[in-house]
């Protein structure tokens, strides 16, 4: 396990409004409503319309369909696709697949957490980026991968995924400024 | 005189190797007008370690060149469209000239793959040029019966490559007998086993066979409709699969009455999947097919009896139904002369790991490892020592090097102790420690595990406590007594084939790499320097610099010396962080 130097601070709970456009999701289950096995894809479009399942989309679900609170929570927490806290603009998955794993997967995802100080799983303060790990990305053959929103990167090295990282910030910080006057 | 084609591979690992950038290049070069070609797509042709890859087809032949990224496309159009002559360094396969990887294509028979890389895949014609669509046709033309096709699966001898190798003709005369106004016909998609890649390619690369096994399986079975239950995880396979499918309906092969045959009506449509391994086991994809939690139920009653809304439903893997067509085309006898007597026809492998030649390989059923690892793959990166290849993924075992002449086929696989399973082959070498691998795989499990079994939900939980304990150093005496016994608590137990075959590459670990659980346990060592917590780190006195890096980085100021000096590694103090060894720049950290 790696030692953190930095005392590990309370990262603040990141500060974002409830404010939800549920008319979005009104189409949604509208499209989905009589349609069998219709939960699963009811959440997965949830999911694409927020980044993540609000408790007040499950409540908007629960009140025009069928489906019970419990029942939407017992699936959404089963299967790994979704998340109950908000992400940031960037997903990164780190592969932890065997092949990534053999190939010392472990070092790109310490890389990324030293230089984004952010727990695996977590995001980071100023809502910029999701780490996660998952378990393959199919591939295998240019281990260590990661994926950064719909981009793959392969090959990695410690040093190499920290710089695509920093590339990343440059550019936001780039878009940034030219919004300001 | 013939167009000039180039040919880029945009499969998933093309693009992540940077293929898209290539591509967009070519159509630069092309719109500047300095060179006369035409521009086109295609699929993973299985060399990934050789990607992007484009191939250029003239007049002469067809030449593929690898690592071609985007600085050196013009390099290789200068010299093969300009000045006709070949970029002979960079030919990696051609039919007119010999590139330096010829003999792992030329090795391979391709069955299954035999479209991958050949064709656009978001291209019917093209598909259809290569066959695609005409074993169903010859089903329709010939008038042959349900029965007369199940019996040529059946002589064929395919057997599921999913992983339990279930006869598939056998699997289709059960779906057959059951009689329903609904019956559905599922592909498993949800290739969630890590290190297998081969679905995700197969349908990424030529989607309509997967459409077309599915449509003969339906006609056998008298199905009504089609499900392609893909992983979330491969967004190009699930647009393209959606892109092909279309492309049939518009052609009539999907629809009512298709293929002039009265009264078969057929459609597919593509369930993304949430991201659930246990899901690849037919009664948890099918209760996630219906929005529920993907957790197995007991069989019997089998899915060929009551699966998908209560209604008869077979269950195919991707690449079993990609061979389907062209048994139909080629006959039940071609197929069956590939193989061995108990395994009939070819596999495809996803070559991983410590290999030299990573990718997608199908060979014969009956090569041997060392044949696969050192002919096809051509053997281990930085000629290190090979040690094991994992099987199976977390179904499966370890096969040591030691047995590197064991047949492929399911029964030889089986009797090493690991599975054929999809046909992930990672491969490890002597820097891959085998009590890590084990502890990998049970984490893996335990994150998977659905929890309806106790065995599978706590039982894995203790065994990968246990196999965390002896890789941190803390093992002791009878650990690895406590490991067996519990895995073969967790394998009788368990409901369905993920908890009955979790123990297995722990199991395989130790029936054949005993000394190096001992060696963490007894020894407080790890032979191959994998878990830190039992490596020595000490300065080498002979590279050290005194450049400090060490010193500074250290967490717990366990590095001294002086600047320009020989620096010194305090053991008392020393946590085993290996930050040291990784921000050494000289090669000065020595691993004990």
């Amino acid at each position: 396990m790696r030692v953190k130097r930095i005392p590990n601070k309370e990262t603040p709970k990141p500060d974002i409004k409830e404010n939800f456009d549920l008319s979005k999701l009104d189409i949604l289950i509208d499209s989905l409503k009589n349609k069998r096995g219709n939960l699963i894809p009811l959440l997965q479009g949830t999911q694409n319309l927020f980044g993540y399942l609000p408790r007040a989309a499950f409540e908007r679900i629960a009140e025009k369909t069928d489906h019970q609170l419990s029942e939407m929570y017992g699936v959404a927490s089963f299967y790994t696709q979704f998340r109950l806290n908000p992400v940031g603009k960037y997903i990164i998955k780190v592969c932890h697949g065997t092949a990534c794993h053999v190939q010392n997967a472990t070092a790109i995802t310490e890389a990324i957490q030293e230089e984004l100080n952010v727990e695996d799983g977590k995001t980071t303060s100023d809502n910029l980026f999701t780490l996660e790990s998952v378990a393959c990305l199919g591939c295998c053959s240019l281990a260590p991968v990661m994926m950064i929103n719909n981009e793959t990167y392969g090959k990695l090295t410690g040093k190499s995924c920290v710089k695509i990282i920093k590339e990343i910030i440059r550019k936001e910080k780039e878009l940034n400024e030219n919004i300001k006057p | 005189m013939e167009k000039t084609k180039i040919i880029v591979g945009l499969g998933s690992c093309g693009i992540a190797a940077g293929a898209n950038k290539t591509y967009n290049k070519l159509l630069e070069l092309k719109k500047s007008g300095k060179y006369k070609f035409e521009l086109g797509k295609t699929s993973c042709i299985g060399m990934c370690y050789n990607e992007p890859l484009v191939e250029i087809v003239d007049s002469n032949g067809s030449i593929i060149y690898g690592n071609v990224d985007e600085s050196r496309v013009e390099n290789i159009l200068n010299k093969h469209l300009l000045n006709n002559e070949l970029k002979k360094d960079s030919v990696v396969y051609g039919n007119y000239f010999e590139g330096s990887d010829q003999s792992f294509l030329d090795d391979q028979v391709k069955i299954a793959l035999r479209n991958c890389g050949y064709i656009d895949p978001e291209n019917i014609e093209e598909a259809e040029a290569k066959g695609a669509y005409s074993a169903i046709k010859k089903i329709a033309n010939d008038k042959l019966s349900q029965d007369q096709v199940i019996q040529e699966i059946l002589d064929s001898g395919l057997r599921g490559r999913g992983g339990a190798g279930f006869p598939t003709g056998k699997k289709w005369q059960f779906a057959k007998m059951y009689q329903s106004d609904e019956k559905y016909v599922i592909c498993n998609a949800d290739e969630g086993d890590p290190g297998a890649f081969m679905d995700r390619s197969l349908l990424e690369g030529d989607p309509h066979t997967v459409i077309e096994g599915m449509l003969i399986c339906a006609y056998s079975i008298a199905g009504t409709s089609g499900i392609i239950y893909c992983r979330a995880e491969y967004p190009l396979a699930i647009k393209r699969l959606n892109i092909a499918i279309n492309q049939a309906r518009e052609k009539a092969y999907l629809g009512k009455n298709i293929f002039g045959i009265k009264d078969f009506n057929f459609d597919i449509y593509v369930k993304e999947g949430a991201g659930a391994f246990v899901c690849g086991e037919e009664t948890a994809l099918i209760a996630s097919i219906e929005g529920k939690r993907g957790m197995p139920t007991k069989r019997p009653p089998f899915p060929a009896e009551s699966g998908l809304w209560n209604k008869p439903t077979n269950i195919n893997n991707v690449e079993t139904f990609s061979n389907i067509p062209w048994i139909i085309s080629n006959g039940a006898k071609k197929f069956a002369s590939y193989g061995t007597e108990k395994s009939k026809g070819t596999k495809v492998f996803a070559l991983t790991g410590k290999i030299k030649h990573g990718g997608l390989v199908e060979v014969p059923m009956g090569i041997t490892v060392h044949d696969i690892i050192y002919k096809l793959g051509g053997g281990i990166q930085e000629n290190k020592k090979f040690k094991a290849v994992q099987l199976g993924g977390p179904s499966g075992g370890c096969i040591p090097a030691s047995l590197d002449n064991t047949i492929i086929d399911y029964d030889s696989v089986n009797a090493t102790g690991a599975i054929m399973g999809s046909g992930g082959m990672v491969v490890m070498d002597e820097t891959t420690c085998m009590v890590d691998i084990a502890r990998f795989f049970l984490s893996f499990t335990v994150k998977e595990s659905c929890g309806k079994c106790t065995f599978c939900r706590i039982g894995t939980k203790r065994m990968l406590e246990i196999l965390e304990r002896i890789c941190d150093g803390e093992g002791v005496d009878g650990d690895i007594e406590k490991l067996e016994e519990l895995s073969i608590q967790i394998k009788e137990n368990s409901l369905c084939g993920l908890g009955q075959t979790a123990p297995n590459p722990v199991l395989t670990t130790i029936k054949y790499f005993r000394n190096e659980y001992e060696a963490h346990i007894y020894d407080k060592k790890c032979p191959a320097k994998v878990c830190k917590k039992l490596i020595t780190y000490k300065i080498n006195e002979e590279n050290c610099t005194g450049c400090t890096v060490c010193a500074k980085n250290c967490p717990v100021n366990a590095i001294s010396g002086e600047r320009k000096q020989i620096h010194f590694i305090d053991q008392d103090l020393c946590i085993h962080c290996g930050v040291c060894y990784t921000k050494c720049n000289f090669n000065a950290i020595d691993l004990l």
